[in-house]
């Protein structure tokens, strides 16, 4: 069935050969190709947004979002919440984690194994710190989805961290190292590929996440500068970070290297580290870690005796290597496009990609303007992940952005939590992954408690989000809610479910089934949509306020009824 | 209980209307299911991130293995020294940390297989995640996992005459593991208190009708599998089995997961495969020897595990327990006090019909010469011949040569597990 679905690029594919793409006709409607647009672009439509990219002209506004930078943020920025961790610069909070890693030290020396109670509430104050390192990332990430008007630009962030994934749970001082390396992602994401590889080949992120940071010559092979300089034990390679690098990053797994070239990589990145924690960080070179001897990466020699340089010979190779640009152009193709690409479509892009070096602005612009982006087979074809399902419902219930840990909270209890991928492949990228029976239950659990009013900043009420429609009959109030959450047009059938109870889909149990809960309400489980970072936090005492009593099942009528059943519905998942 | 009669008439009443897929007739019947179709059930953990095989089952009687780990090694079993092995054969010893699981292995209830794993030479935790995973060493295209495979050729039986269970085949995670991918219906779950529709007033009910409506596609396929699934779940109330024997699982995530594998296989919800994974083997720095960041994973591991034993009891005469991990880790430690990826590693099989008590697998040894690449643990056993017993050995399936694809059934291979 699947299959079915794509058949159509097959066609597409080969009269794309033939002409070029802007006589191309597009096969969407105008209107749909604005929704699509901002299904894919951006992470789906705020109200009001149709009509404006429709004023502006669809071309006008795709080439504004290619162009993050001509694009006024301020009103976002001054909505842009406090994140209490946001007020200090990174490398602040980084020192003060050393500080803290060393008093915990200093008190367990002085202590042996037990704690005083003022050290132990020391110890948990600085862990509660160091959480809200990590959820105020959260929130801001999802903060700028909802609300920034950049929003190709967010989405190419998301696509590149994602790409370039990094575990924020690996421990030390990762959490401290995130906020600078996605807001560089974020400067580079529609820039130059070798230029973004770069700057993730020095992040502290990456170099810590995968091990770079601690890998040197093995033993045996000479060093830039004697290692008995170093005073310390010489420790040996390690590959991680030049596998990965080969792997996910440039080649592709089936990119044509080998074994052999994972260790001469690796080899050729010694000595990339980081200064230590209470120094502030940062990128450094070391002479003393790095292996002098000759390399032969990819099949270019790389002679001995050289330092940084070897380490940029060999982004470079990986930059320009042709399985790079076929690589990185099937996994656009893939992210804006549908989860099984066109050969066509790729081969395009992968030769945009080598003809301007790898101008990623370029390569998205050449996948966005094919004939196979506006084609019918593509609208709705990707399934959303739980970000985007998050994201996109608050987009379209006009939400304000999250100050709170709630709504990053609810995309975790759908399956992504953020920057909490452990492995450095990142999340999927195509449906099948993400879409199965329990996931499913949770997306129509979050769409339940969105429409109850629990998430922070959203107001399903007709009266705040489509006061016009307030008093209206319910039709007209179907028509507000499809038109602002389902792209405006669904089935006959959706209709009919969406107007009234009287479908004959609907089990005639419904009504006895309500009795009973009303008779009966569930005691047990707690709040499905209460975030994990909530329920640890004695200090959310709005919680309940906001989520409703745990275990409280919300009770939806009228028009916030409409918007739960659109929010769980099978089209809502789609973009 | 007045609940679950309005479950029923609920489902009745479609059934009159004309509209009764299959589950209906599942849930309305529910309170008669009985054990899984063969009464057998295989649980398969799988240890993410390549768990040291080395430091689990520890070759004490190998000089080599002192000589390679000179940081991180497990002592020689000794009744004075802290965190010595656990001598199993006077060759190998568990790790410290995994003495939870010592006295099943001594009530022959647990097999150590030692010097398993992929053929595939790859190092990559994804690659081969994913070839353990689908169960084809080096074929990345293989669309479904092995576990979804065994389902899928169950559910051909013709003799089965009930419908097959929604849950049959029980992922406890928020995504479908690679190995549950496929054809046959399966459900993913983070929680069994999770598991239902949080809502009142006939919402589920018009939820359902629009996925019951439209096309069948991923989605909506998805959607219908879950509303049956949410059904019978509530029909068959899990919970209410508290562990037994008085087993303690740790209050882990992984603990978690698998009291409630329990719940779901004493509540009889037809559960034939049942899967969870624990991650945090990944020990490329500051490993630890017998205490340290390996020794606490290996801790919630085994307690986890030998709670769920205890919690079963003679349950487990239908049920086998298989962990697994990806590969093994280098024989010699790097330069961070860690182990970088290697090749062949270590599963436990634990059961009543498992010929426990004994370390299983032919050991290849840790000289220079007998390492694969001169590096890391050689492969014996090929872990599709484990995977291929406990399916044909245990669960009775047939057509092993569709299950292993390129592999087929090879009984020689074998290792007499069962």
């Amino acid at each position: 069935m699947r299959l079915a679905r794509f058949s159509g690029f097959l066609f597409l594919a080969l009269t794309a050969v033939a002409l070029p793409a802007q006589q191309m006709e597009r096969e969407q409607a105008a209107d749909q190709q604005i929704l699509h647009a901002l299904n894919r672009l951006a992470f789906g439509p705020r109200p009001g947004d149709v009509q404006k990219v429709r004023a502006m002209g669809l071309d006008q506004w795709i080439e504004q979002q290619l162009h993050p930078e001509r694009i006024d943020d301020s009103a976002f920025e001054r909505k842009f919440p406090r994140y209490s961790t946001f007020g200090q610069p990174e490398n602040a909070l980084l020192r003060q984690y050393a500080e803290a890693q060393r008093d915990r030290r200093q008190i367990r020396a002085d202590s042996g194994a037990s704690l005083s109670r003022e050290d132990s509430i020391a110890l948990r104050q600085r862990a509660q710190q160091l959480r809200a390192v990590v959820t105020d990332l959260q929130s801001a990430k999802v903060a700028r989805a909802v609300a920034s008007e950049r929003q190709l630009q967010e989405v190419m962030t998301d696509f590149w961290f994602n790409h370039f994934n990094v575990f924020i749970r690996k421990g030390g001082p990762q959490p401290f190292y995130m906020r600078s390396y996605e807001e560089g992602i974020r400067q580079r994401a529609l820039g130059n590929f070798r230029d973004l590889l770069g700057f993730v080949a020095k992040s502290p992120a990456m170099l810590f996440y995968l091990d770079n940071a601690r890998s040197m010559a093995d033993s045996g092979r000479p060093t830039l500068v004697p290692m008995r300089a170093m005073g310390r034990r010489r420790t040996g390679l390690n590959e991680n970070y030049g596998r990965e690098l080969l792997e996910l990053h440039t080649l592709g797994v089936d990119g044509g290297y080998t074994q052999q070239d994972v260790i001469e990589v690796a080899r050729a990145l010694t000595g990339w580290t980081i200064r230590p924690p209470q120094e502030g960080g940062g990128f450094v070179f070391r002479p003393i870690m790095h292996d002098a001897a000759p390399k032969i990466v990819l099949g270019r020699q790389l002679r001995g005796g050289r330092g940084i340089e070897d380490g940029e010979d060999v982004l470079d190779i990986a930059a320009r290597h042709p399985s790079t640009a076929r690589f990185i152009a099937t996994k656009l193709a893939r992210r804006f496009v549908s989860d099984t690409p066109s050969t066509a479509l790729i081969d395009r892009a992968a030769a945009v990609f080598t003809r301007t070096d790898g101008d990623i602005r370029e390569v998205v612009r050449a996948i966005i303007q094919s004939p196979e982006f506006f084609a019918a087979s593509s609208y709705r074809s990707k399934v959303k992940s739980p970000f985007e399902v998050v994201v996109s419902a608050a987009r379209a219930l006009g939400a304000e952005p999250d100050a709170t840990p709630r709504t990053a909270g609810a995309i975790a209890l759908l399956g992504q939590p953020l920057y909490a991928h452990q492995a450095p492949n990142g999340y999927p990228e195509t449906g099948d992954a993400w879409i199965n029976t329990g996931s499913i239950l949770n997306r129509i659990n979050f769409g339940l408690a969105a429409a109850a009013g629990r998430l922070p900043g959203v107001s399903a009420t007709s009266s705040s989000f489509a006061p016009e429609v307030a008093a209206a009959p319910r039709a007209q109030q179907v028509d507000a809610v499809v038109s602002a959450l389902l792209g405006g047009s669904v089935s006959p059938d959706t209709r009919a479910i969406l107007l009234s109870g009287d479908h004959p889909m609907i089990s005639s149990g419904a009504v006895e089934r309500a009795a009973a809960e009303r008779a009966a309400p569930e005691d047990s489980e707690g709040d499905m949509m209460a975030p994990p970072q909530g329920r640890r936090r004695p200090g959310a005492a709005g919680r309940n306020a906001v989520m409703g009593r745990p275990g409280q099942i919300p009770r939806l009528e009228g028009f916030a009824q409409i918007v739960g059943l659109a929010l769980g519905s099978p089209e809502f998942q789609r973009r | 209980m007045q609940r679950r009669v309005f479950v029923k008439s609920g489902a009745l009443a479609l059934v009159t209307m004309g509209l009764s897929p299959s589950f209906l007739r599942r849930t309305a019947f529910g309170a008669e299911l009985t054990r899984a179709a063969n009464g057998k059930t295989l649980i398969c953990l799988f240890q993410r991130g390549a768990a040291d095989a080395l430091n689990l089952i520890v070759p004490h009687g190998e000089q080599a293995y002192y000589a390679l780990r000179p940081s991180i090694a497990i002592p020689r079993p000794s009744a004075r020294a802290a965190g010595a092995a656990l001598d199993l054969d006077g060759f190998f010893g568990l790790h410290p940390a995994l003495a939870p699981l010592k006295p099943l292995y001594d009530r022959k209830l647990l097999a150590p297989i030692h010097a398993v794993g992929s053929p595939s030479a790859t190092r990559s935790h994804f690659d081969a995640q994913d070839y353990m995973e689908t169960a084809t060493p080096d074929r990345k295209g293989t669309p479904d996992g092995w576990l979804n495979r065994l389902l899928a050729v169950q559910g051909t039986c013709d003799e089965c005459k009930t419908p097959p269970s929604a849950f049959r085949g029980v992922s406890m995670s928020a995504q479908t593991p690679r190995s549950m991918q496929g054809a046959a219906e399966t459900v993913a779950m983070n929680s069994i208190e999770q598991f239902t529709i949080r809502a009142a007033g006939g919402q589920a009910e018009r939820l359902e009708a629009l996925y019951r409506t439209g096309s069948a596609d991923l989605v909506h396929g998805a959607g219908r599998e879950m509303f049956e699934a949410v059904e019978m779940l509530r029909a068959a109330n899990p919970q209410r089995y508290q562990p037994r024997n008085g087993a303690e699982y740790p209050r882990t995530e992984f603990g978690r997961r698998l009291l409630q594998i329990a719940q779901l296989i004493k509540a009889n919800v037809g559960m034939e495969i049942a899967f969870a994974d624990i991650g945090g083997w990944d020990t490329h720095v500051n490993q630890g020897g017998s205490t340290g960041q390996l020794a606490n994973r290996l801790d919630d591991f085994a307690r986890s595990i030998a709670a769920l034993v205890t919690d079963l009891g003679d349950r487990m005469d239908d049920v086998v327990i298989l962990t697994m991990s990806e590969f093994g880790r280098m024989a010699r430690e790097n330069g961070n006090r860690g182990t970088d990826h290697g090749h062949a590693g270590a599963m436990f099989a634990i059961g009543t019909a498992v010929q426990g008590g004994k370390v299983h697998g032919r050991w290849p040894g840790l000289e220079r010469e007998q390492l694969f690449e001169q590096r890391d643990l050689a492969l014996t056993t090929d872990f599709r011949a484990v995977f291929a017993e406990v399916a044909g050995g245990h669960l009775g399936a047939g057509r092993l040569d569709t299950i292993f694809p390129g592999y087929g059934e090879r009984r020689s291979d074998w290792i007499g597990l069962l």
